[in-house]
């Protein structure tokens, strides 16, 4: 069964159209990067897809597992096995990381009509995980995302999708503010969770985080739409040439 | 020295008019003027009734002199500056009677309740109504520290606590705090002397009942170089209609550190007045964590004066208010003396009708060059029909100071709680981990633990969804 099936999705963010008519299809195993200038609906999709509220969906469809994704609550969505890392996590200061997900690891276990782990079994889940992030396990057990670096945030956001499991993952910007050695733990673990059931969608400005994730499909979204897909190659033909070449008329540079 | 005092608009009446007939005007403050006091009338027999042959002649002349006050200022309607948007009309014109004994029972049956497990036990003092209840109360741990009866010190040595009843503590213009100097019959007296280190946090339990007034009044006195942790309580038995009005007065010598802890979590009927007042001497630091839970209506006047160089203070302070609850805080950070700090962070959590108010001034006067003060003032607003007046005021007399403050109030935010969904939780579950979190910083500073336990609890169990918060630290 297809993973994700995006037909001809129209959504409005506070009245402004941004996703334009865009259709993608994600088969389980596979990992799809989504590339494209600042402002092209990249971060738009990966919050349509996990539900946020006030991004409005306006035309289109989103089969996920063939159910309509857009009637699901973001809640129903985690538990249906979607998952979005975020660009920019949350703090919740006085909830600890541990505590904050074992709660939501049991509300998913439950839809799912798994029995609710214990506190020892849950430690001993997270100890694993937050190893293929090289989370420090102090890391674990402080505020959610309280006090941690942009590398460690984004750590965190991995090592939660490592506990969650799930079978559809969206990672927004996950490159974005990593130096290259938090890049290369956070690829790492990524790359240790690519299973035959998952599929991965990467929404990313630069190449630089192919180069440690390797995709098996690259596709250029600019102004709500995808202008060309592709292999990994296109890739590094967009690192080589730029995005200024998907305009149809060149902004004069005087605006730049 | 000179003084400044905050700047309250100049409230001076017209001149009269020469003319014949009174005017509107004039008509309508003849009026306000005889319902004042008829409002006061019964609480200065009441007053009278509380008079005690055998006081020491200066309390005496002290309690005159505050009656005298309380009469000529009645109680503050919502014309006051400092009021306008409490409005203690309805406990004015409540009837308390003095009765403590029948209600005895009521405060009994719910004592295990507000003992905190006993975790107190040996250095607790309990009081029902205003009144020392030595067959409650377990004062056996405490070596050298005297935890004393105010109305047995006065017995002991009447003139012990001369000049220091009202030391800190300046009721020229508040009213309950001169009703309060008139009218209380006991309390408790804290001493710790010079360089002496108390182990375990002192617990001041009050109990007020049903129908009572009780007008309780707290001297805290640390001497030099010593340190201790204070809890006061102030509780009551569900439903009960009381009235508690009390004043505590903290003074700290050279290099003191108090823990200043105060709970208030009476009864959905209960109204609270209360007055902390503070002076902190040369390096020594004061630390003040108020909880503010319960009462129909709770005003609390928390004011600290910085008089010797290098004082430090802390102020946390969390009020949850539902239903329709009021609550109110005026705090006053007065800058004195040089190189003093304040922090002051007051939270606030609003949920159905609830009113709340947070008034902060911070005053520098002149020559208290190298102040460092901040103030914060956080509210969150649960229901639509909440509603919190956050008023940060400053008045800086000196040029060499840094000075910050800010209010906000808002409702819980949609990024925050689009991320806990997200991970599958609930939006209830969401919302109630999110007011926890927003908490979380005043509740985890509590560092007297059955204290902390207890404000866990409560908030566990007023939030929506109370399964989703944490039981205990993971």
């Amino acid at each position: 069964m297809t993973m994700l099936e995006v037909r001809d999705l129209h959504a409005n963010v506070q009245g402004r159209e941004i996703l334009k008519g865009l259709t993608l299809t994600v088969n389980p195993g596979e990992v799809h990067a989504i590339m494209g200038p600042n402002g092209s609906g990249k971060s738009t999709l990966a919050h349509v897809l996990a539900g946020r509220p006030g991004y409005e969906v306006t035309q289109g469809q989103v089969i996920y597992q063939g159910r309509d994704l857009l009637t699901l609550s973001p809640e129903e969505r985690a538990r249906e096995g979607v998952f979005l890392a975020f660009q920019y996590p949350i703090e919740v200061p006085g909830v600890s990381n541990v505590y904050f997900l074992k709660a939501a690891a049991n509300a998913i276990r439950k839809h799912r009509g798994l029995p609710e782990l214990d506190a020892m079994d849950f430690l001993a889940l997270c100890k694993e995980k937050a190893a293929l992030v090289e989370l420090p396990e102090e890391l674990t057990r402080r505020a959610v995302n309280e006090g941690f670096s942009g590398g460690e945030k984004k750590r965190n956001e991995i090592f939660q999708m490592a506990v969650l499991d799930p079978a559809l993952a969206v990672l927004d910007e996950t490159d974005s503010g990593l130096d290259i050695d938090a890049l290369r733990i956070v690829a790492s673990g990524v790359n240790k969770l690519r299973s035959p059931q998952r599929a991965m969608i990467l929404v990313t400005h630069y190449q630089r985080l192919l180069d440690y994730i390797v995709p098996d499909f690259v596709h250029v979204l600019a102004d709500g739409r995808i202008v060309t897909s592709g292999g990994k190659e296109l890739a590094q033909e967009l690192e080589a040439k730029g995005y200024a070449w998907l305009e149809k008329e060149p902004a004069p540079a005087a605006s730049r | 020295m000179s003084t400044v005092e905050p700047a309250a608009p100049d409230a001076t009446t017209p001149a009269p008019a020469p003319a014949a007939a009174p005017s509107a005007v004039e008509v309508r403050e003849t009026q306000r003027e005889a319902s004042r006091r008829d409002e006061i009338a019964p609480w200065l027999v009441a007053l009278e009734a509380l008079r005690r042959k055998g006081e020491p002649e200066w309390l005496a002349a002290q309690r005159d002199d505050a009656t005298a006050r309380f009469a000529r200022l009645g109680f503050p309607t919502t014309r006051d500056e400092a009021w306008r948007q409490t409005s203690v009309a309805a406990l004015a014109r409540t009837r308390f009677d003095n009765a403590t004994r029948g209600a005895l029972d009521d405060a009994l049956e719910s004592m295990p309740a507000f003992r905190f497990g006993g975790a107190f036990a040996g250095r607790e003092a309990v009081f029902v109504n205003g009144r020392f209840m030595p067959e409650l109360s377990s004062l056996g741990k405490l070596a050298r520290v005297r935890v004393r009866p105010l109305r047995q010190v006065l017995a002991d040595d009447p003139d012990a606590l001369c000049g220091l009843i009202g030391a800190a503590a300046d009721d020229d213009k508040h009213p309950f705090l001169a009703l309060n100097l008139a009218a209380f019959q006991d309390g408790a007296v804290v001493e710790v002397p010079e360089r002496y280190t108390v182990h375990g946090p002192i617990h001041l339990l009050f109990i007020s009942t049903g129908g009572a007034a009780s007008h309780p009044r707290v001297l805290i006195g640390l001497n030099r170089n010593s340190q201790a942790t204070v809890v006061e309580s102030y509780v009551s038995p569900r439903g009960a209609h009381s009235f508690c009005n009390a004043a505590t007065e903290v003074l700290l010598g050279d290099g003191a550190v108090l823990d200043h802890v105060r709970l208030q979590a009476e009864s959905e009927k209960a109204y609270h007045v209360a007055t902390t007042a503070t002076r902190v001497s040369r390096s020594a630091t004061y630390r003040s964590h108020a909880l503010t839970l319960g009462a129909a209506l709770s005003r609390h006047d928390l004011g600290v004066r910085l008089e010797g160089e290098g004082a430090d203070v802390e102020l946390h302070g969390l009020f949850v208010s539902d239903d329709a609850q009021l609550h109110d805080t005026h705090s006053k950070l007065d800058h004195v003396a040089p190189h003093g700090t304040s922090r002051e962070v007051y939270k606030g959590v609003l949920g159905g009708r609830a009113r709340g108010v947070k008034n902060g001034l911070i005053v520098v006067r002149p020559g208290a060059q190298k102040t460092d003060a901040q103030q914060q003032s956080r509210n969150l607003l649960l229901s639509r029909e909440a509603l919190v007046h956050a008023t940060p005021q400053l008045l800086i007399h000196a040029d060499d100071v840094k000075c910050k403050h800010g209010a906000t109030t808002g409702q819980i935010e949609d990024a925050p709680l689009f991320y806990l969904r997200s991970r599958g939780l609930d939006e209830e579950a969401a919302r109630a981990l999110l007011v926890w979190a927003f908490a979380a910083d005043v509740v985890s500073k509590l560092k007297v633990a059955p204290v902390r336990e207890s404000v866990e609890r409560f908030l566990r169990e007023r939030l929506p969804a109370a399964g989703a918060v944490p039981g205990t630290r993971a």
